[in-house]
């Protein structure tokens, strides 16, 4: 089943007639994600990559039952993307662009409170890598290839810190039910916690691996998420072991400024909440594989 | 992005924030042209991005003509060391001239963009003076707490409640209801990150005033306000920060010798963390970004030689979109370009990995090839210590 998205999940691009857009809808294309369209303000009408192009989300979703998108659009104009899918009845969407200012993040989070829970759009990102489902669907801009599908869930911050701890999994022959980045701004549209969430109700997922970093109080929550309410285990490392007090490591949101905030302070509270905790980078794989290992002496 | 002290406050000023009469100085003598200008005793406070100016001697309290001479002198060209700026200090180029304060009472204020509740949360304590890490410390009581509604916005009845809660009069508190405000209308308007007033004062003559104020904003919405974009003053970063910056890269400079360039934040952040382990320190933190294109590659040398401590360089790149054989060749461009002679570990992986390390091994370079990140590590650490 996966969480998010899979092979049948109808998905709309929007930015879809830039060069960035443009590129990663054929990879998406290409690796089998059901692309049926694609949004840019006054290019309605016209056809791009052999699909319809629409002027407005809810035109989209009206024409093609559009479930999920993904945003291109460059960060002045990407909240007001957001919002827009989010009134059209998208049920979920990646938002890839980097570099969104923070306050029309909370804006963007105020207003999708005014829809009930169960008929919210869910949002992962922005500044993400996006979302994979392996040998189902993409719906984001990692290298598809590296993901071996299976039975591993993976939520993580990084893009290329995912595609590390993927690829070590996949060497261990190890697969992944889904992969999610929610992004490494202050502000994102889910947190670790929710994808723990989704995952802990996911029939196909066994197992999670948490990539988190320095920054803010995510983490934290997802351990005692964990503690309380998984009966899945879940891996994690954090990232950030040498990073100085008060400076940005590259991330907006990467920035110990709190008690609570650093990757050691991290470390200690996931492993109060029951997590396992992959000690270098280089053991993700091994670390998840030495989990799954128990589980099935157990079982 | 910060900004000074006297910047903050000529900005909180236009949105009705009280500030005490004051005026910029570069010399000496302009310092003492300024003093008179305000007359009676002045504060000569430094200009630095850092908190505790004051322990480190970079405000000073002055009578008379000689002792603001005296504080210049002392100051400028100086560079101060607080907790906040690294042993390295920062340097003083300019001076704020203020008119000194009865100060009755000093009061707390900070605005933060709160991420536990993705919301603007005003924080007040009575124990002004104190950083606030202090005051949580040592009086968590004396802390109130209010959450910005991003719907509708700061409301007067917040503004209100907290200052009720400070236990200030009645009059007292119908003046800083609008400078509470003040500080919000400028946080919402001008995309800032933080903006504290520590302390805001009760004057022994029943007035408000800022007596110190910091800010600082969010890069990211910078491109829609030009004029907190050219506040910037780069006098008061790492010289190494300001040249990759201005390139288009993520770089925070460290203290160790391994110089690291890494595509993507959370992997160059596990790339130092692995260079710790194997018993290294890094050099720095550097994020090419996703487009690793060749010529960013070799920014990306440049912006790492810059730094004289580094000994040998660590190159870590997970190609996704890009391939490892474009990166491979960037890499070897640059060292060619750069004649770079210290030594290069290069772990690639990802997307067409055999033909990138194929293009390594045949470059005629002495470069070091590694496989895993744990590996590169090791190798970049004894190769850092030989050179040493």
């Amino acid at each position: 089943m996966a969480i998010f998205i899979n092979e049948k999940t109808p998905i709309l691009i929007q930015g879809f007639t830039g060069r960035i857009g443009t590129f990663h809808a054929q990879e998406m294309i290409d690796y089998g994600s059901n692309v049926v369209g694609g949004v840019t303000p006054g290019k309605g009408g016209t056809s791009h990559l052999g699909r319809p192009v629409f002027n407005t989300v809810k035109g989209a979703v009206d024409e093609t039952g559009a479930e999920a998108s993904i945003v291109f659009v460059p960060p002045p104009f990407a909240a007001d993307a957001i919002m827009e899918a989010a009134d059209a009845g998208i049920r979920y969407c990646v938002c890839i662009t980097d570099g969104i200012p923070a306050q029309d993040m909370i804006r963007v989070k105020r207003y999708m409170r005014r829809y009930k829970k169960e008929s919210r759009m869910v949002l992962t990102g922005p500044n993400c890598a996006g979302t994979i489902s392996p040998g189902k669907a993409m719906l984001g801009i990692m290298p598809g290839h590296i993901y071996l599908p299976g039975r591993v869930g993976i939520v993580g911050r990084s893009g290329t810190l995912g595609y590390e701890a993927a690829s070590q999994m996949m060497a261990l022959g190890i697969g992944v039910s889904t992969s999610v980045g929610i992004g490494g701004d202050p502000i994102n549209g889910s947190s670790h916690r929710d994808v723990l969430e989704a995952f802990e109700n996911d029939p196909d997922t066994d197992a999670v691996l948490m990539i988190g970093e320095i920054g803010g109080p995510q983490e934290a929550e997802a351990g005692v998420f964990a503690q309380e309410h998984m009966k899945k285990p879940v891996i994690a490392y954090i990232a950030g072991l040498s990073a100085p007090k008060g400076r940005r490591m590259g991330h907006a949101g990467a920035i110990v400024s709190a008690f609570g905030e650093s990757a050691a302070e991290k470390v200690e509270i996931l492993k109060g909440c029951g997590v396992t905790i992959a000690p270098t980078p280089s053991e993700m794989g091994a670390t998840v594989a030495q989990v799954l290992g128990r589980m099935k002496k157990v079982a | 992005m910060d900004i000074h002290e006297y910047q903050a406050k000529e900005l909180l000023s236009k949105f009705g924030v009280p500030i005490p009469r004051g005026g910029l100085a570069y010399s000496p003598e302009q310092a003492t042209y300024r003093a008179s200008e305000l007359g009676g005793a002045v504060v000569v406070k430094a200009q630095i991005h850092s908190g505790a100016r004051g322990k480190a001697g970079g405000v000073k309290l002055c009578r008379n003509e000689r002792e603001i001479e005296e504080a210049a002198e002392f100051m400028l060209g100086r560079k101060l060391v607080t907790h906040q700026t690294g042993p390295a200090g920062k340097l003083v180029s300019r001076l704020y001239i203020e008119e000194a304060t009865n100060i009755d009472r000093e009061i707390y204020l900070g605005f933060v963009m709160d991420r536990a509740s993705e919301r603007i949360v005003v924080v007040a304590s009575a124990a002004g003076g104190m950083d606030i890490e202090e005051i949580s410390a040592s009086q968590p009581d004396t802390i109130i707490r209010v959450t910005v509604d991003p719907a509708v916005g700061m409301q007067q009845f917040q503004a209100r409640e907290l200052a009720f809660g400070l236990g200030v009069d009645p009059d007292i508190v119908n003046k800083i209801v609008p400078a509470i405000m003040g500080c919000y209308r400028a946080f919402r308007d001008l995309d800032a990150m933080m903006v504290e007033i520590n302390p805001l004062v009760i004057t022994k003559e029943k007035q408000v005033v800022a007596l110190d104020a910091k800010m600082s904003f969010d890069e990211n919405a910078l491109f829609r306000r030009p004029h907190i974009a050219e506040l910037r003053d780069k006098s008061q970063e790492d010289p190494r920060e300001t040249y990759a910056s201005d390139r288009g890269l993520s770089y925070v400079g460290l203290d160790g010798d391994i110089g690291c360039i890494v595509n993507g934040a959370g992997l160059a952040m596990a790339t130092l963390d692995m260079i710790k382990l194997a018993g290294g320190e890094p050099a720095n933190f550097l994020d090419i970004g996703g487009g690793a294109s060749p010529e960013r590659v070799t920014k990306s040398f440049k912006a790492v030689l810059r730094d004289k401590n580094v000994r040998a360089i660590m190159v870590n790149v997970f190609a996704g979109i890009n391939r490892c054989d474009w990166v491979a060749k960037g890499v070897v461009d640059a060292i060619k370009e750069l004649n770079i002679t210290m030594p290069v570990v290069v772990r690639l992986a990802g997307t067409n990995v055999e033909e990138g390390r194929k293009i390594i091994e045949q470059s005629g370079l002495t470069l070091i090839s590694a496989d895993t990140l744990a590996e590169a590590a090791k190798k970049a650490v004894s190769a850092a210590k030989q050179a040493a």
